[in-house]
């Protein structure tokens, strides 16, 4: 399993799938929502991105993608980078086939390749049978797994993930992680997961990342050692997770004072 | 370390997640086509009776002597013979021509002024407000200036026509490119769009129902002017539905400038509702509407 990164860890960029050296973002003249954040994904590795709600989560994924510009600090990434959203972010106007496809067009893919790479996408989240579907006639989960396949179609080595469950009920939520972790497993991207549901951070994560809010700082770096495949209801997954929420609530509680 | 028992293998979660979609599915409720039209026809069929009641009742209290205000027994009469006589299909094809002429131009200029307008901001900061401004321009002021220009022609009919359409056709655009969802714009520059591909995969089709909106309102601006137009524009040798209320008017024919009046009414009904059923379609197909 991956050890946790040390200070000498290699610097290459090639060893990293996504670095974040001391970067800092500003809003407007005051709010500052990023302090001088470090953060380093490995390929491959599933780095779970905890925090308050409004300390910067999306802020900073974000950034990675590109979608907003550092304030200060430097982003690196020699990889293709794909995201999905809270929501599922479909085009309303697209069958669910194209809108996988359409994670294809900029790579200008051939159309007969797009196809079938698209059903392939939707089997693998197990959607097959809907690509002829707009997205307004599935379910909040069903639209979220064609995100994913959206997502993946883009075939980067970076995922990012902006709590893309947390809208759904608990028992898709658990078949989707356990869904998730399977696709990880077999196209091994780097995944950058944001939420603020710490049993899900330790359900999925090789790595837990703890930030503090206001300004978004990096607090703790929880390596999570537990065998895979978890599940959410175990009680190792319960025992580390009390421990991280306490380390949370006492960030949280900084606040108040 | 106790070993975690086992996730379900994959085909149980297709299984589970299968039973799920299930449950979320609403299968589509289908009415037979029938039922559909008479749903939309009985509420209008209603009005109209109440209207042809009411348009009686007016004429049978006797404010008017009945040449001047024909009621609609003497004017349908009327209509019916006029129905099938050439003339009135002549007049009929000129006015759509220049109907289908004039607000083809609108669509063609207003789509350009309105790409132009919504991509460039400096042209956004200059023509922005004058382009709603023209909007609330009443047509039939520019006639005496179109006539100027272009004397007693029908090309005098199709500036007014054109100047009426365009800003609501160029509006609609611009207003639809200001309104895509900015979520949908950071999903296309995620998936790594270029600018040229963000308009075409994007930008153009979020717009789409604003710009419908938009031709809906230019063709009701279009038929305005252009009846406009053709009572005031009046071209030898050149019968058309505006020049028929012209001379109904002269010659003091009550059924006859009434039923003229119907046919614009109806036209104008008729293009209406095919506006609003393409709008129906749009809607239904994006999920933007519910099935009723
Ligand atoms: N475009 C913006 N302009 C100004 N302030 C912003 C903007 N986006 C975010 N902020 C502020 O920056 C801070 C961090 O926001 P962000 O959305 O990154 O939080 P978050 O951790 O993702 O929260 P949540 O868990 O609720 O999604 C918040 O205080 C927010 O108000
Ligand atoms: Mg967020």
């Amino acid at each position: 399993m991956t050890a946790p990164l040390t200070e000498h860890a290699d610097s290459r960029t090639d060893a990293y799938a996504v670095r974040l050296e001391a970067v800092s973002k500003m809003y407007g003249k005051d709010l500052l929502a990023l302090d001088r954040v470090s953060l380093a994904v490995r390929p491959g590795e599933f780095v779970c991105l905890l925090g308050a709600s409004g300390c910067g989560k999306s802020t900073l994924l974000n950034l990675v993608a590109g979608l907003d510009d550092v304030s200060g600090g430097e982003i690196s990434s020699g990889s293709k980078i794909a995201m999905m959203f809270q929501e599922p972010a479909l085009f309303p106007w697209l069958t669910v086939n194209a809108n996988v496809e359409m994670a294809m067009r900029a790579e200008k893919v051939g159309k007969d390749e797009r196809r079938a790479r698209a059903q392939e996408l939707l089997d693998l989240v197990h959607l097959g049978a809907f690509g002829k579907k707009r997205p307004h006639e599935l379910s909040g989960g069903m639209r979220q797994r064609v995100a994913l396949a959206r997502a993946l179609a883009q075939e980067a080595d970076v995922l990012l993930m902006d709590e893309p469950f947390g809208a759904l009920d608990a028992m898709t939520r658990d078949i989707l992680h356990d869904e998730l972790e399977r696709i990880w497993r077999e196209r091994r991207p780097a995944v950058l997961f944001v939420t603020h549901n710490v049993r899900e951070a330790v359900r999925l994560g090789d790595r837990v990342v703890l930030l503090s809010s206001r300004p978004g700082r990096v607090v703790e770096d929880f390596p999570i050692e537990l065998p895979r495949p978890r599940r959410t209801d175990s009680a190792e997954v319960a025992t580390l997770a009390a421990t991280i929420t306490d380390r949370l609530r006492e960030e949280v509680g900084r606040h108040g004072r | 370390m106790a070993v975690d028992r086992l996730p379900p293998a994959a085909d149980t979660h297709e299984r589970q997640l299968t039973g799920l979609d299930a449950l979320e599915l609403i299968p589509a409720k289908r009415t037979s086509f029938g039922l559909r039209v008479w749903r939309h026809a009985w509420p209008m069929l209603t009005a109209v009776v109440i209207v042809l009641a009411i348009w009686q009742a007016v004429v049978l209290a006797g404010f008017w002597p009945e040449y001047v205000f024909a009621g609609p027994i003497t004017t349908f009469g009327d209509l019916a013979n006029k129905v099938t006589d050439p003339e009135f299909y002549q007049a009929l094809a000129t006015t759509m021509r220049r109907a289908v002429v004039g607000f083809a131009l609108a669509v063609l200029i207003g789509l350009v002024i309105g790409a132009a307008v919504s991509r460039v901001r400096i042209l956004r900061a200059a023509f922005g407000s004058l382009i709603t401004g023209l909007q609330t321009m009443p047509s039939i002021a520019w006639f005496p200036f179109a006539i100027l220009l272009f004397g007693l022609t029908e090309s005098a009919i199709q500036f007014v026509v054109v100047l009426g359409a365009a800003p609501s056709i160029a509006n609609g655009l611009i207003a639809g490119v200001d309104y895509t969802p900015p979520l949908l714009l950071r999903a296309g520059k995620v998936l790594g769009f270029g600018r040229l591909q963000m308009y075409r995969h994007v930008i153009l089709p979020a717009s789409l129902p604003s710009f419908l909106a938009g031709l809906k309102q230019g063709w009701a601006f279009a038929w305005r002017s252009l009846m406009a137009g053709e009572l005031m524009v009046i071209i030898a040798y050149q019968a058309s539905l505006g020049e028929q209320l012209a001379i109904s008017r002269e010659l003091s024919d009550s059924p006859g400038l009434i039923g003229t009046m119907i046919v614009i009414l109806v036209i104008g009904i008729v293009i209406d509702m095919l506006f609003e059923a393409a709008n129906t379609a749009l809607r239904r197909r994006w999920g933007l509407r519910q099935e009723q």
